[in-house]
């Protein structure tokens, strides 16, 4: 018996935890002014996510996925990204949002329950959140297969969870994109926690960039709680896809230091002192020692940015609370670019219910 | 000017469709070199080239939601399907993404694809190649579910389909798509969608059929006019969204109505059509609403088929029931 295939799968470390450096910085991390966006990037995720929650909390949002522990990921990825990419998220990819341009109220907006939310007035082309696992794989595929087709240089990121790469398409897309060379990365968000399910007993693979090896695309995996590390990492594959050297699947470690969501209670299935363990690594705590060491930061720019995150998020909670919901047509009027006939019906009973709605809330 | 069989029609609409509109791609299995099983993409490799007519790998729920992202991006993709029997990995990725891409982005973002695939039995093919699953679709919201039951029509209605700007599943009925021909002009003129088509006018009856089952309606019509019963023919073409209008206006002036399909009887297409008469058809009906329509089992393998399918002899014989209501 011979020898005829052999794989390594590699994996990326540059800031230690405790902010120090693990290996070299690459050209975009000698730029302090670089570091600090990635910061602020973060520092605003995690002022949203803990504003969202109390929201949900408070009855005034609906049930909500915080990326707590988690910004570094969607940060590094939407950083490596050029405008003219497109953005195909999972639902714990507010960072990665927000870096592209999606308001804090159309966040509010869609969690709030109402699609207008999903309308980005800013990166019109990047897709809506995918609620159902995995099932945005294969729209990645498509995306890169326009940007083949019309020869743009342009690359499909897909961002989705370690639960998802159980699922059939996820490897579909993979597979095709691979065939094709498409210009697409997926970068797993590997959180270890599929809700209530840890990753060992979601997969025997020791890891999960190891799936690009059976579509027979690179994998490699990075620590995904240096924000450094990811935006290097998703830039070389970016500009590998770019340059019409195909896809790559990126494997990025972190941890779900939240519930899965606020519906979620993970005291039932983990244990409070593995969550205390892992806070020791999360991401923004380790690029500020980094920044402080570095003479790159202090306390007062610390405050400052505190407080323009908190004056961000209050004022886009505002415009959020204010804004009245849609008139109930809305809900068969985009359904179709032009209503059906046989539709027009339903839509007569929809205004009717919803005065019927109205003059109930008033008997009130 | 020329006859052409439906699967000549649907390969004419292809040709014409990515002829005028460079956005429309046509993609599947073994559509490339092979031209489809059925031949139905036959010659477009060769003329439109392999970044017009892509092969894919074998995975539906891939190359339907591969539709969804190529769609977004302002393409026109047409999916074909092999078979009937393997449409359902596409159904995720139609009620989750391809019906709500418009309405959860406000429109924003859409959906602009067509899902081709042959459907129904009689050809004594293999296990899953002889369903009729066009309830299942006709009940996804946001997409449209087309049946065309000739050539003219296949040809009409699918160049409609590619040319909407919203998803359509086109379940072309495999019985007849070498059963007969139909003078086809490819003049690019579509036919159009949401609407329900007379095909025999008559006073006594209505009998509602689609697909390949709407041959044997018409050929039950001629026997009923033989007996000096007037049947009249409509052909819904359109499963979703239902013309009612059309429906509620036929059977109003005939007074009675059979409805006639190969899906199962429960939730099906006929139920609804059912369902609308007895909510605003009522005062009209002279006799029960009556289905001609396959069974609640699994689709069964030929040998048991022809019991299984509806034919001309049920219909009559649910045709004269429905008429001795007087």
């Amino acid at each position: 018996m011979g020898e005829i295939a052999r794989f390594v799968i590699e994996r990326v470390e540059i800031l230690r935890p405790d902010g120090t450096l693990a290996g070299p910085l690459p050209a975009f991390a000698e730029d302090p002014d670089e570091l600090v966006k990635l910061y602020r990037a973060m520092v605003l995720t995690r002022t949203y996510d803990t504003k969202a929650v109390a929201l949900q909390r408070t009855g005034r949002l609906g049930t909500v996925a915080s990326s707590l522990g988690q910004e570094a990921v969607a940060v590094g990825t939407a950083a490596a990204m050029r405008p003219e990419d497109v953005l195909l998220p999972s639902f714990r990819e507010q960072g990665a949002m927000l870096w592209r341009g999606v308001r804090i109220e159309e966040l509010l907006t869609f969690w709030g329950g109402d699609e207008r939310g999903s309308d980005f007035a800013g990166p019109r082309e990047d897709f809506p959140v995918c609620i159902p696992v995995g099932t945005h794989a294969p729209h990645a595929a498509g995306v890169a297969t326009a940007f083949k087709l019309r020869r743009e240089p342009r690359v499909a990121v897909c961002v989705l969870g370690d639960g998802a790469t159980s699922k059939g398409e996820v490897y579909e897309a993979l597979n095709l994109a691979g065939v094709w060379r498409l210009p697409m990365v997926t970068v797993v968000d590997n959180n270890r926690w599929a809700i209530s399910v840890p990753v060992e007993a979601q997969t025997a693979a020791a890891t999960l960039a190891q799936k690009a090896i059976g579509a027979g695309i690179p994998g490699i995996q990075v620590d995904g709680n240096d924000v450094i590390a990811v935006r290097a990492v998703v830039a070389r594959a970016i500009e590998r896809a770019r340059a019409g050297e195909g896809p790559t699947l990126v494997e990025a470690t972190t941890y779900r230091l939240s519930d899965h969501t606020t519906a979620d209670d993970a005291r039932r299935y983990r244990d409070d002192a593995e969550v205390s363990a892992r806070w020791k690594e999360e991401p923004i705590g380790r690029l500020r020692a980094f920044l402080l060491a570095r003479g790159f930061w202090d306390k007062a720019r610390e405050e400052a940015l505190l407080a323009d995150c908190a004056r961000a998020v209050d004022e886009a909670v505002e415009a959020y609370l204010a804004r009245p919901a849609a008139p109930a047509t809305d809900m068969i009027d985009h359904v179709f670019a032009r209503l059906p006939a046989p539709l027009s019906r339903q839509r007569a009973e929809i205004e009717r219910r919803a005065r019927l709605r109205a003059r109930e809330v008033a008997g009130r | 000017m020329s006859a052409l069989t439906l699967v000549e029609a649907v390969r004419t609409a292809l040709a014409r469709a990515m002829e005028e509109d460079p956005r429309v791609l046509v993609l599947g299995e073994d559509v490339g070199r092979d031209g489809g099983v059925f031949r139905a993409t036959e010659g477009l490799f060769e003329r439109f080239g392999p970044e017009r007519v892509l092969d894919t790998p074998l995975s539906e729920a891939l190359f339907t939601g591969l539709a969804v992202g190529l769609g977004a991006q302002g393409f026109r993709p047409v999916v074909e399907f092999q078979f009937d029997g393997f449409l359902y990995p596409a159904i995720d990725q139609l009620v989750n993404h391809a019906g709500r891409l418009r309405a959860r982005t406000r429109g924003r973002l859409s959906c602009p694809i067509v899902l081709r695939a042959p459907f129904g039995g009689g050809i004594r093919a293999p296990e899953h190649h002889s369903e009729s699953p066009e309830g299942l679709f006709a009940a996804i919201p946001g997409v449209r579910t087309v049946v065309p039951s000739s050539p003219a029509r296949a040809y009409g209605l699918l160049l409609a389909a590619i040319r909407d700007p919203d998803p359509v599943v086109f379940l072309e009925p495999k019985r007849i798509y070498r059963a007969f021909r139909e003078e086809v002009v490819d003049d690019g003129a579509a036919l159009p969608l949401d609407r329900a088509f007379v095909l025999r006018e008559g006073r006594d009856l209505t009998i509602v059929a689609w697909g390949a089952l709407v041959r044997e309606a018409l050929q039950a019509a001629d026997r009923l006019a033989e007996e000096g019963v007037s049947a009249e023919v409509l052909d819904p073409a359109t499963l979703a969204p239902l013309d009612v209008e059309t429906i509620l206006a036929s059977v109003g002036r005939t007074g009675r109505c059979l409805i006639v399909h190969e899906a199962p009887p429960s939730h099906g297409p006929g139920a609804e059509i059912a369902a609308l008469l007895a909510a605003e058809g009522l005062f009209s009906l002279l006799a029960p609403v009556a289905r001609v329509a396959a069974f609640d089992v699994p689709t069964p393998l030929p040998r048991l088929e022809g019991v299984f399918l509806p034919n001309v002899a049920d219909i009559l014989e649910a045709a004269r029931r429905l008429l001795a209501h007087r």
